[in-house]
């Protein structure tokens, strides 16, 4: 299955020197290791989230259908992908010219460092190369063992509730981890009273046979003791958002159909990082490759075609921000201010405009600055502490808003306020609208109800309620979600067989 | 080996193929407009093959873009227009209308499933036209470059199973001249058999627009299907008010005519062209006609039901009339034919198209007969 190569003696030669100048700009990188390959290998690659090795299901095919299609009419090309491990594979497009891939490995060293070393990274595994080759392994497994079709419909399922994550469990604090160890540890004392082996079996795929030991001494209890008190149990799933952990620990599935759900939301932890970091990554790897290239990697002949490449690169979209180029001018904008000492108490209280124009103190902190960025920030706290007025009015940022009298969508203000607003919740809870559990035993009844967190945007309802019955075939008891529609408050109910809207 | 990615793309063209289904009847009334002129493949959009998530609604979201333009400034385009070409891995949200393309045999093949179409039994004579090879089968004997090796191993583990000298310890399997096998090419003859499709189509004041995009609606679909039944196909196209003459295909669906309606005369034209071009003994015809039913007099109707009889119904597989309704249309004719030869007649088939959903329907009873 490996359909990639090494890179030539040449290449090689260039990655020497790309790494030498990263070096030189004080860059912290992974070990950088460039492969080579086709086209249609790079399709597949991309279809599959950059790993060589998924479990088996049509989605990947869907995208790859989709990337080869805009390839070959040429809509579309992908320059290259880098993913984040360690040591860090990135890949290069065969049929692409010098001066590409000079380009790609200047932005490339960018990503490395910043997967790096941004603190939003700092818990995923860097091996998941092998982590996906095994769910990839222990998926076809059940699909031989339970049939395909079975198997693959409870994916279809889990992959609509995939965005249903707790970003909070990305960024754990030492306390944290340390308690979940322990926890771990006497878990496995428990384990050999249990009987269990000790394997590598998901630590999610522990908690599930854990919550089904706890059912079952409940249960005991309750035989035991006439005096139930499962209603304490209720309350520790309240305002969980980590929808596919309640499921594992809460719902009535089998052993096989926990597990899967655990692989898949492994994975999908494992790219919460890159979904809300999307700005300042991408930002940061363009700054890096623009910086690398103009100052070093460059030959002068090449500079009107990487101008017109970058450019293409940078392309603003009336429809949706470009995050290329927005990452890109914040870093610049920032680097720009701390240089010049455009920050802190004594400028912005200044109110001689002429002044504050021409500020410059010397300063010289902005090199210093982006790199503390880098580390600390992610799109949210990057977008709300250093976008400024004279930022977005350069930038020529406006929102947008549907217009139903004329029925298309029309600009609709330029105001500072009311763009970083939007921005801000656009990229809240990485673009998904928060969900949590607020009682898993709802009406007393075993039904499950959700909240949606409402902040002024309405769900998709057609998409709702066919998230619903999945999630539904999952519980297998109703379903309701509190939200909010038209203005009103509503608790959507699912059955198992229609959808009712009920007025709060 | 192909990669595992492929299994997976057939799988989603199977999900696709299964959507199309599910939504024949939808597609079947949109027509034509799917298959872009002169092309083998067809597009069809496709909107909810996508996971279902909680996701937010698209209108009441808005957004924020970059550019020059005053407030109220539309800023439509397409979703990501100018975007870079830089793919991030891991980044497969926003909606995506999915145009998924399939060539016309397996649309064919998809109406012919749905509508349980029997294929069609060619009469006429059999001409020996080619032989086609396919490499479809395993043999034992042929050139390296046909070798199938993974078959050859499978053979070789059987031998050395069954003669037990397998070590599972030392899974050593070599392959002797006796296991090799090899892709083999299945030959298949192909039968010559040529089929014409002769469409007639009353053009009085009487057949509106949308009567007539019901008839090229249908007539779109037939064709589809006999093509795939006949290796070789000619369509000639027929209209006719008081009088009839043979036109072009555009004109056919295109040109609206005034005054009365004489049937007789497209079916004299019909057996004019069958006598001049088509042999009966060797070709498969297939004789439609549409009109709203309205006849210019009794004594015409006389006429047609002897050409039918005397001519056309013994030389043709099967004669098919098609009415569609219309607000003027009495609707007669199609009770003279039906008073003559029942609605179970063998070759005489008679359908009513209401309105455009009622097209998939008539198709059925058109060519449910497999004729």
């Amino acid at each position: 299955m490996l359909r990639t190569k090494p890179i030539s003696k040449e290449l090689l030669a260039l990655q020497k020197k790309v790494q030498g100048h990263a070096d030189d700009f004080g860059l912290d990188y992974f070990p950088q290791v460039f492969e080579m390959c086709d086209y249609d290998t790079i399709n597949i690659l991309a279809a599959q989230g950059g790993f060589p090795i998924r479990y088996p299901h049509w989605k990947f095919g869907m995208d790859y259908d989709q990337l080869s299609k805009g390839y070959r009419y040429g809509m579309q090309k992908i320059y290259e992908m880098v993913i984040n491990t360690d040591p860090c594979y990135a890949y290069l497009l065969e049929v692409n010219n010098w001066l590409d891939q000079k380009l790609v490995m200047c932005h490339v060293y960018g990503h490395n460092d910043f997967f790096k070393n941004n603190m939003w990274f700092s818990n995923t595994n860097r091996k998941m190369m092998d982590v996906m080759a095994n769910n990839g392994s222990k998926i076809r497994r059940y699909m031989e063992r339970h049939g395909v079709n079975k198997v693959e419909r409870f994916i279809d399922r889990v992959l609509s509730l995939e965005n249903l994550l707790d970003m909070n469990m990305l960024f754990e604090t030492q306390d944290v981890k340390k308690s979940r160890f322990e926890k771990e540890l006497a878990f496995r004392e428990e384990q050999e009273h249990g009987g269990y082996v000790v394997d590598d079996r998901s630590s999610a795929l522990k908690s599930y046979m854990r919550a089904a030991d706890r059912k079952e001494s409940l249960q005991k209890l309750v035989e035991d003791d006439e005096a139930s008190d499962l209603m304490a149990e209720k309350n520790t799933t309240k305002g969980m958002r980590d929808i596919l952990l309640f499921l594992i620990e809460n719902a009535p599935i089998e052993e096989w159909q926990a597990d899967i759900i655990a692989c898949l939301r492994n994975e999908a932890y494992y790219f919460l990082p890159q979904r809300v970091t999307k700005i300042m990554n991408e930002g940061w790897a363009s700054y890096w490759h623009s910086t690398m290239m103009n100052q070093k990697v460059m030959d002068p002949s090449e500079f009107i075609e990487f101008a017109k490449k970058h450019a293409g690169v940078m392309a603003m979209s009336k429809k949706n921000i470009n995050p290329y180029k927005i990452g890109i001018e914040l870093f610049r904008d920032i680097e720009f201010r701390w240089n010049t000492g455009r920050f802190g108490k004594e400028y912005n209280s200044c109110t001689d405009m002429n002044a504050k124009e021409n500020w410059n103190t010397k300063a010289g902190l902005g090199r210093e600055k982006i790199f503390e960025i880098r580390r600390s920030h992610n799109d949210i706290s990057f977008i709300n502490e250093f976008l400024t007025p004279e930022f977005c009015n350069r930038q020529q940022i406006f929102t947008y808003k549907y217009n139903p009298r004329t029925q298309r969508m029309e600009i609709d203000t330029r105001d500072f306020q009311a763009i970083k607003q939007k921005l801000l919740s656009q990229l809240t809870n990485f673009g998904s609208p928060i969900i949590e559990v607020e009682d898993a035993n709802y009406k007393n009844r075993k039904e499950l109800l959700l909240k949606h967190i409402h902040y002024g945007v309405d769900l998709d309802m057609q998409f709702a309620s066919e998230t619903m019955s999945n999630l539904y075939a999952i519980w297998k008891r109703p379903i309701n979600l509190a939200t909010a529609y038209e203005d009103k408050k509503v608790i959507i109910n699912f059955d198992g067989n229609e959808m009712k809207v009920n007025n709060t | 080996m192909d990669h595992p990615i492929k299994r997976d793309h057939a799988r989603f063209r199977r999900i696709v193929k299964g959507k199309i289904r599910d939504n024949l009847r939808k597609y079947i009334s949109q027509g034509q407009q799917i298959i872009p002129k002169g092309s083998d493949a067809f597009k069809v959009p496709m909107p909810s093959i996508d996971i279902p998530r909680f996701k937010f609604g698209d209108k009441s979201e808005g957004g924020t873009g970059q550019g020059d333009g005053q407030n109220g400034d539309p800023v439509d385009g397409q979703p990501g227009e100018g975007e870079p070409g830089q793919g991030e891995a891991g980044e497969g949200e926003g909606a995506k209308e999915l145009e998924v393309e399939m060539s016309v045999d397996d649309l064919a093949k998809i109406l012919g499933e749905e509508l349980e179409l029997p294929n069609i039994e060619p009469k006429g004579k059999q001409q020996l036209s080619s032989t086609v090879d396919k490499y479809t089968s395993v043999g034992t004997t042929g050139p390296d470059s046909l070798k199938h090796v993974k078959r050859t191993y499978k053979e070789a583990l059987k031998r050395q199973i069954s003669m037990g000298v397998y070590d599972p310890m030392n899974p050593k399997v070599v392959p002797i001249r006796k296991d090799f096998r090899f892709r083999a090419a299945d030959t298949k003859i192909e039968m010559e058999n040529s089929a014409v499709v002769i469409y007639m189509m009353d053009v009085s004041g009487s057949m509106g627009e949308e009567q007539k995009e019901i008839v090229r609606t249908e007539s779109f679909w037939i064709n589809l299907w006999l093509k795939s039944q006949y290796k070789d196909i000619e369509i000639r196209y027929i209209i006719h008010d008081a009088t009839a003459k043979e036109v072009e295909e555009d004109v056919f669906f295109r040109t609206r005519e005034s005054g009365g309606t004489l049937i007789s005369s497209a079916f004299k034209l019909c057996k004019n062209i069958i006598e001049e071009d088509y042999n009966p003994a060797e070709w498969n015809i297939y004789p439609f006609h549409f009109s709203d039913g309205d006849n210019w007099s009794a004594d015409d109707t006389k006429v047609c039901l002897q050409l039918l009889d005397e001519f056309i119904l013994p030389n043709s597989n099967m004669f098919c009339y098609g009415q569609v309704e219309s607000r003027y249309g009495s609707g007669q004719f199609y009770k003279d034919l039906s008073q003559r030869y029942g609605t179970e007649h063998d070759s005489v088939v008679l359908s009513k198209i209401k309105n455009k959903d009622a097209i998939l329907d008539s198709i059925k009873e058109f060519l449910g007969k497999g004729k």
